[in-house]
């Protein structure tokens, strides 16, 4: 009995000392359906009522929509490719315990960005990859490759040594127990860090700033650049603001399981 | 060239932890040395076009004057560093950069302990809250950074609301000097607390329970199992999530540059944040390369360190 009432204390408390983590998006959600005249009065409560007003202004000004294309294109074109060339890597890095090899990935994901992007801005004006997709997609591959290589080292390691074994007895090649055996037994790891890939893909912001221009801007630039226009109008950036995001929690909530391992690949596991 | 750039950074990595056998490295090429190379070699390579080539060129880009058309340019030695050392405004960047990312980290600590324990007690409706707790840090940073910087606005934000309801003058978060920097280390804890936590919560999860009990029997309070017991078992988990997210901190760039771009003045100038104003506002590309350079060497002492300390846990 006396344990049930501190469970039941523990969960209240716990829901409140998270309360300010939540307030942002509660706050971020008000706005986004709020009249101008109840912004600019700073008061919370919609005194007008509510509108889709700055929703209706953000899908008819600006592109909108073929922005969202772009971070799509970019996001699953680089999620692709990392999966592509990534996860072969990270089975060859754990089935033959290449740890010196695996650092080098480990590295890549420490660079801070603009270590690359400055070189990359360099190189990109000098052989036109300014403002295309290949561009953008091969600099979002650099986040999205290490990643998804690092996540999966730890799914190929936990396979049971004995079917590969015996698959190699059977006269099957590496290649051959990669493709019909190993890969498809790590398919929901795989799915878990595409997804993970992918959301990393869309929130990426200072490539796209330096790299992208009129044909290849992504969503995070766009809505940025609606405080440049001049007028802060704080509904239409609300409302971006909540179009770019509810996807990506919405999507993250399906791999919640795998987030934390994911943020923390590299950091945790040596 | 950028081959033997990769082989070195290798090498580098193997010379902390000597091999235990040696006379096996002797060895000319592994067992199935073409599978292995099958398998990581895109992989290999694509890094070594997105990062090695970029990263020389970056160097060789250092040592020389470049104008901002990027087209020619003249060998200077070490010119670039020169002025680097004699730059007020890179070393007021550094100090920043220590500030904000030390004293983001250490609040982060002791409340993501905090959570962590909280989050780690039995109730109904934890997963949920759990699952709940990661958005910071998995929504659009972009768009959490337009959020805040309306928070902060005087007058209509969230916190001048708050505010006048209880009768308080009107703070001037981001638009006074003093204020810029610590603003915008809470949302640095605001956005990254949960990381800590939800590491935190993993090592407690593994941590036996066993201990617990028996120090429990010997009539130890809440508070000395915590400290004596508890802390010390997930000090090495704590350690790892402080190294990385120190590194991380040290890099930020989307909240700082949407919510202040550096100012007022220059006041939330991060390293990273100057870098770029150098090559893309100042566009003095040769220069920013110099402070890249520079700051890189130091990230990569930094992943050295938890390198190690991952090693060690």
């Amino acid at each position: 009995m006396r344990s049930r009432a501190r469970a039941i204390r523990a969960g209240v408390f716990a829901t409140i000392a998270i309360l300010p983590f939540l307030s942002v998006f509660v706050y971020m959600i008000l706005i986004a359906f709020q009249q101008p005249l109840d912004i600019t009065s700073g008061s919370l409560w919609p005194n007008r009522g509510l509108t889709f007003d700055n929703f209706a202004a953000v899908f008819e000004t600006d592109d909108f929509m073929s922005f969202i294309f772009n971070s799509l294109l970019i996001g699953v074109g680089s999620t692709l490719l990392s999966l592509a060339f990534g996860v072969p890597a990270a089975f060859a890095l754990a089935h033959w315990g290449l740890r010196r090899t695996s650092f080098v990935f480990l590295l890549a994901r420490m660079l801070p960005g603009i270590a690359l992007v400055v070189p990359w801005f360099v190189i990109y004006t000098q052989i036109d990859l300014i403002d295309t997709y290949l561009g953008m997609i091969l600099s979002h591959v650099f986040i999205t490759m290490p990643f998804i290589t690092w996540m999966m080292i730890p799914f190929f390691e936990e396979l049971p040594k004995d079917i590969h074994e015996a698959s190699l007895v059977d006269g099957a090649t590496q290649g051959r127990y990669f493709f019909t055996i190993a890969a498809p037994l790590v398919r929901t790891g795989m799915a878990a860090a595409a997804i993970l890939a992918f959301i990393f893909s869309w929130n990426q912001f200072l490539f796209a700033v330096v790299l992208s221009g009129r044909n290849t801007q992504t969503v995070p630039v766009a809505v940025f650049n609606f405080l440049s226009y001049g007028s802060n109008n704080w509904g239409q950036i609300a409302a971006a603001a909540v179009v770019i995001t509810v996807p990506v929690v919405a999507i993250s909530l399906l791999v919640q399981r795998w987030i934390v391992s994911g943020l923390t690949a590299g950091a945790v596991k040596g | 060239m950028t081959v033997t750039t990769e082989a070195a950074a290798g090498q580098r990595i193997s010379g902390d932890h000597p091999s235990p056998a040696p006379a096996k490295r002797r060895r000319a090429l592994p067992k199935e040395w073409g599978t292995r190379a099958a398998f990581l070699g895109p992989a290999l390579g694509l890094l070594l076009i997105l990062v090695a080539y970029p990263l020389v060129n970056n160097i060789a880009m250092a040592f020389q004057d470049v104008p901002a058309s990027l087209e020619g340019g003249e060998f200077v030695g070490l010119q670039n560093f020169v002025d680097i050392a004699n730059d007020q405004r890179f070393w007021d960047a550094t100090l920043r950069t220590i500030i904000y990312s030390v004293g983001s980290v250490a609040v982060e600590l002791v409340l993501g302990v905090l959570y962590a324990l909280l989050l780690n007690q039995h109730f109904r409706g934890r997963g949920f809250l759990r699952a709940l707790f990661l958005i910071p840090m998995i929504a659009t940073p972009v768009a959490i950074a337009m959020v805040w910087r309306l928070m902060f606005q005087p007058d209509l934000g969230l916190f001048a609301t708050i505010g006048s309801f209880f009768g308080l003058p009107s703070i001037p978060w981001v638009s006074d000097p003093v204020l810029a920097l610590p603003s915008l280390m809470l949302v640095d804890v605001w956005q990254w607390t949960p990381f800590i936590a939800l590491i935190v919560l993993a090592g407690l999860s593994g941590l036996p329970t066993e201990t617990q009990e028996a120090a429990m029997v010997d009539g130890a309070n809440a508070w000395q199992r915590f400290w004596r017991i508890t802390l010390p078992a997930l000090r090495p988990v704590i350690a790892v999530a402080a190294v990385t997210r120190l590194i991380e901190a040290m890099r930020t760039f989307d909240p700082i540059y949407v919510i202040t771009g550096g100012g007022p003045g220059q006041a939330t100038e991060t390293l990273n944040i100057y870098a770029y104003n150098l090559a893309f506002q100042f566009l003095d590309p040769s220069y920013a390369a110099a402070v890249v350079l520079v700051f890189v060497l130091v990230m990569l002492i930094f992943s050295f360190v938890i390198v190690r300390l991952s090693r060690r846990s």
